[in-house]
């Protein structure tokens, strides 16, 4: 027979389903990408200025770590730019630059790098970097810009509706109708879009239920809020993670227990902030503002420090739901979701002992 | 289609690329001049060598001989004369004694008109011992000595023979061929087996993917009248493992380090049942098998009737050669099967197909960290968490590996198709269990 060159000799499987580790992580970050545009587009050109210095801070110390430490240097991977990406979501749209800097360094070069590189870090390393540079810096790090879709031309500072009403709260005597009614009577304002569309809504769709929703959904939903660059546009984080579950990179496990947990926590306990009573709690308010549905699909998914098992993940999420749920009610910042999840990243290994897969052939016989 | 039957855990889903030999009927190989017939083609103990160099033997005589309980007999696929016993690598890695037959002299079977038996006049103790006689092996790969399988302990039970026609690993064709065209013969075999072990069920597992297989069990068996019940199985790897295919058939779950016999069950491969009815019927030693010999290298893919000892290079030869340089060729299936080295190894008794892959077939993953993603977790048939174990492994804790159930791996290849770091998670298990044996000692 002709020679034919050198086979190939390697241990089985001899096929692959072809997913790699690069892939998932630039699928995510193009999952990402729609909610960036959108914070570009209402905060103005200087946040795109924010995303890519975090961008780059994020990939050059990890090329520079890996060229120091000799190792394979792995920028391709997708893993360095994904969290400069999220880091550079994470920060409000007028911070100074040395901040996602410092933000970056601090998660690639500590978080990530001491521990080992990729795989091998226990905190999300994104996460880790904001929470450093939210507790370094607290002013500029909520200090939000107000969206030039709410009419405004001039850069103008406001608060998020989860601080206003977080701040508000601290002084409020009386009784009001949840937090979208507290915006609303403490001058909060809503965009032409949210008021056409809610009555719209309510004159059309929920009426035949006989119900009607309070003004300022639309608001939180399409992102017209104040907030930081990637996590104020929900619709476009949601048409994201679509695409993340279609392509298998991310299960239901994590975000349903999270926001299942959270939601009926706040359904049964936010209301009594307010005075309203039990099971009154603003569960939509809560899940369309901050940094939830950012945090819920794309940050406690990360694969590196959530669970191992589906049946982990469940308790991960419900975990995160209970913590992001205190820290939101009870902490003092208005927001909670990356504190949360850094709190059950801790607990990953021992949810990960606990809930090791029954294995085959373990199972007492019923049947005979 | 209705809800079909499969086992609930783990499990993938390989592109199943049976389309290059599905169509094509099976034929005979050329008879190879010289045939090396390793005398360790079974799980156990290898074969006591009976036969010297000059020796002449016929086709069928037996060289070499089950030395143990757990063993089979092994017989010479061609007559002629015992060249020389040599030392060979066989196609899955491991070093065997092997006779080397010139070929000479007359066939006194084959092309002959053969006189069939009537197996209903033979007694039960006759028909084990004639399946032990005649050399069967399971067919499937594993090569556990199917007289040993067959030999029920006493108090045991057999509630259920299930007739094993999933065929889960693409490419292969083999089992999927003899099917469709000894159909028959194949019920005739797993009634020659029904009447050994005597069960209270007979199943015959088939996937989806072969319908027309289903189609032509289920239609032979209601001529005939038999009590065969063929479950078509939704498609799924590795279906065809048997503990995987009786959970499948039967809700039972084999215990951890058992044998299916202690849920009241024994699979056989088609391929098995097949030599079985041959060895009853026409006296037939275990000399020759099918093989699919397929990928996109091979000119023209084909179902081959082999003389167990034809080298794999004569196999690709007679397919019309290699049109494209391959990459990788496969003993075996894509999914479990070993890469070779060269050509030369023998076609023995499990060996089920040889696969010529092109480079673009031929995924090379470059291995990158571990990123928890727990497919491999989610892959495993057998509920075991791979990635743990690997990393057990890694670092020399094979204590702990093993209280993870390593030796529950079967190697199917389910956590390495899916993980997307590229790690060599088979490899792994396959080190582990060799250091874990190598502390037992």
């Amino acid at each position: 027979m002709e020679d034919f060159g050198k086979l190939l000799v390697t241990s089985s499987p001899h096929m692959r389903e072809g997913s790699t580790t690069s892939k998932i992580m630039w699928s995510v970050s193009l999952c990402l990408v729609p909610a960036g545009i959108w914070g570009v587009y209402v905060f103005g050109l200087y946040s795109l200025v924010v995303l890519f210095t975090s961008i780059i801070a994020s990939m050059l110390t990890e090329f520079i770590i890996e060229v120091l430490l000799k190792k394979e240097v792995t920028l391709y991977d997708g893993s360095a730019f994904l969290t400069g990406l999220l880091i550079g979501y994470n920060m409000p749209p007028s911070i100074p630059l040395y901040i996602p800097i410092v933000g970056a360094v601090f998660a690639i070069g500590v978080v990530k790098h001491t521990f080992g590189g990729l795989g091998r870090n226990w905190m999300n390393p994104a996460l880790a970097g904001r929470v450093f540079v939210m507790f370094s810096w607290t002013g500029p790090m909520t200090t939000w810009l107000v969206p030039r879709t709410r009419g405004i031309t001039d850069a103008v500072t406001g608060a998020s509706p989860l601080g206003f009403v977080k701040t508000g709260l601290l002084t409020l005597k009386g009784h009001v109708n949840g937090p979208l009614d507290f915006l609303a009577q403490n001058g909060y304002p809503f965009t032409h879009t949210d008021i056409s569309v809610t009555s719209w809504l309510n004159e059309h769709i929920f009426s035949i239920w006989g119900g009607s929703i309070h003004n300022g959904y639309i608001d939180l939903f399409l992102g017209n809020i104040p907030g930081c660059i990637g996590e104020i546009s929900t619709l476009l984080l949601l048409v994201g993670a679509v695409y993340l579950f279609a392509k298998k990179i991310i299960t239901w496990e994590i975000p349903v227990s999270y926001l299942g947990t959270f939601g009926i926590l706040v359904w049964v306990l936010g209301g009594l902030r307010f005075g309203m009573g039990w099971f009154h709690g603003d569960v939509l308010f809560h899940l369309l503002s901050g940094g939830l549905i950012l945090g819920a699909f794309y940050m406690a998914t990360d694969m590196v420090t959530s669970p191992l098992t589906r049946k982990g993940m469940i308790y991960y999420g419900i975990g995160i739901g209970f913590f992001t749920y205190l820290i939101r009610f009870f902490g003092s910042f208005p927001e909670g979701v990356s504190l949360s999840i850094i709190l059950m990243n801790i607990f990953v290994p021992l949810i990960d002992r606990l809930t090791l897969p029954v294995k085959f052939g373990f199972v007492k016989e019923v049947k005979k | 289609m209705k809800n079909l039957k499969t086992f609930p855990r783990g499990g993938v889903h390989p592109h199943d690329n049976k389309g290059f030999t599905n169509a094509v009927p099976i034929r005979n190989a050329p008879i190879p001049p010289l045939c090396t017939i390793p005398l360790q083609q079974h799980l156990g103990a290898p074969a006591k060598l009976l036969v010297k160099p000059d020796d002449k033997v016929k086709e069928g005589t037996l060289i070499g001989e089950a030395s143990s309980f757990i063993s089979a007999h092994v017989h010479s696929s061609i007559p002629g004369t015992v060249k020389e016993v040599r030392t060979v690598y066989l196609a899955n890695g491991i070093k065997s004694e092997a006779v080397v037959i010139e070929l000479e002299g007359e066939f006194n079977r084959s092309g002959k008109p053969l006189k069939a038996v009537d197996w209903h006049e033979i007694p039960r103790e006759k028909l084990l011992e004639k399946v032990k006689e005649m050399g069967i092996v399971g067919m499937g790969g594993a090569t556990f000595p199917t007289h040993v399988k067959y030999t029920i302990q006493k108090g045991k039970k057999v509630e259920f023979f299930v007739v094993n026609g999933v065929e889960c690993e693409p490419y292969l064709t083999a089992d999927h061929r003899l099917m469709l065209e000894k159909t028959s013969e194949i019920l005739e075999g797993a009634g020659i087996i029904k009447e050994i072990l005597n069960p209270d069920k007979v199943f015959i597992g088939i996937e989806e993917n072969k319908p027309d297989a289903i189609a032509v069990m289920e239609e032979k068996i209601r001529e005939k009248n038999l009590d065969f019940e063929v479950v078509p199985l939704k498609l799924k790897y590795p279906q065809g493992d048997e503990k995987q295919l009786l959970k499948s058939i039967t809700g039972r779950e084999v215990p951890s380090g058992g044998l299916p016999i202690e849920i009241g069950a024994v699979v056989s491969n088609v391929g098995t049942v097949f030599a079985i009815y041959e060895a009853v019927v026409y006296n037939k030693p275990l000399i020759e098998r099918v093989v699919t010999v397929t990928g996109g290298a091979v000119a023209q893919p084909a179902n081959l009737k082999v003389r167990i000892g034809t080298k794999i290079e004569d196999l690709i030869e007679e397919c019309g050669g290699l049109k494209i340089p391959p990459k990788k060729i496969i003993a075996g299936g894509p999914m479990m099967g070993f890469a070779q080295v060269n050509l030369d190894s023998p076609v023995t008794k499990g060996v089920s197909g040889i696969i010529a892959l092109p480079a673009e077939a031929v995924q090379i993953p470059k291995e990158t960290p571990c990123i928890r993603c727990g497919r491999c977790i989610e892959a495993c048939p057998m509920g075991l968490s791979p990635t743990r174990l690997y990393k057990w492994i890694d670092h020399q804790y094979i204590d702990e590996a093993l209280k993870e159930g390593l030796m529950d791996c079967k190697e199917c290849g389910s956590c390495g198709f899916v993980c997307p770091a590229g790690i060599p998670l088979v490899q792994g298990m396959k080190l582990g269990k060799l250091l874990a044996r190598k502390k037992r000692a």
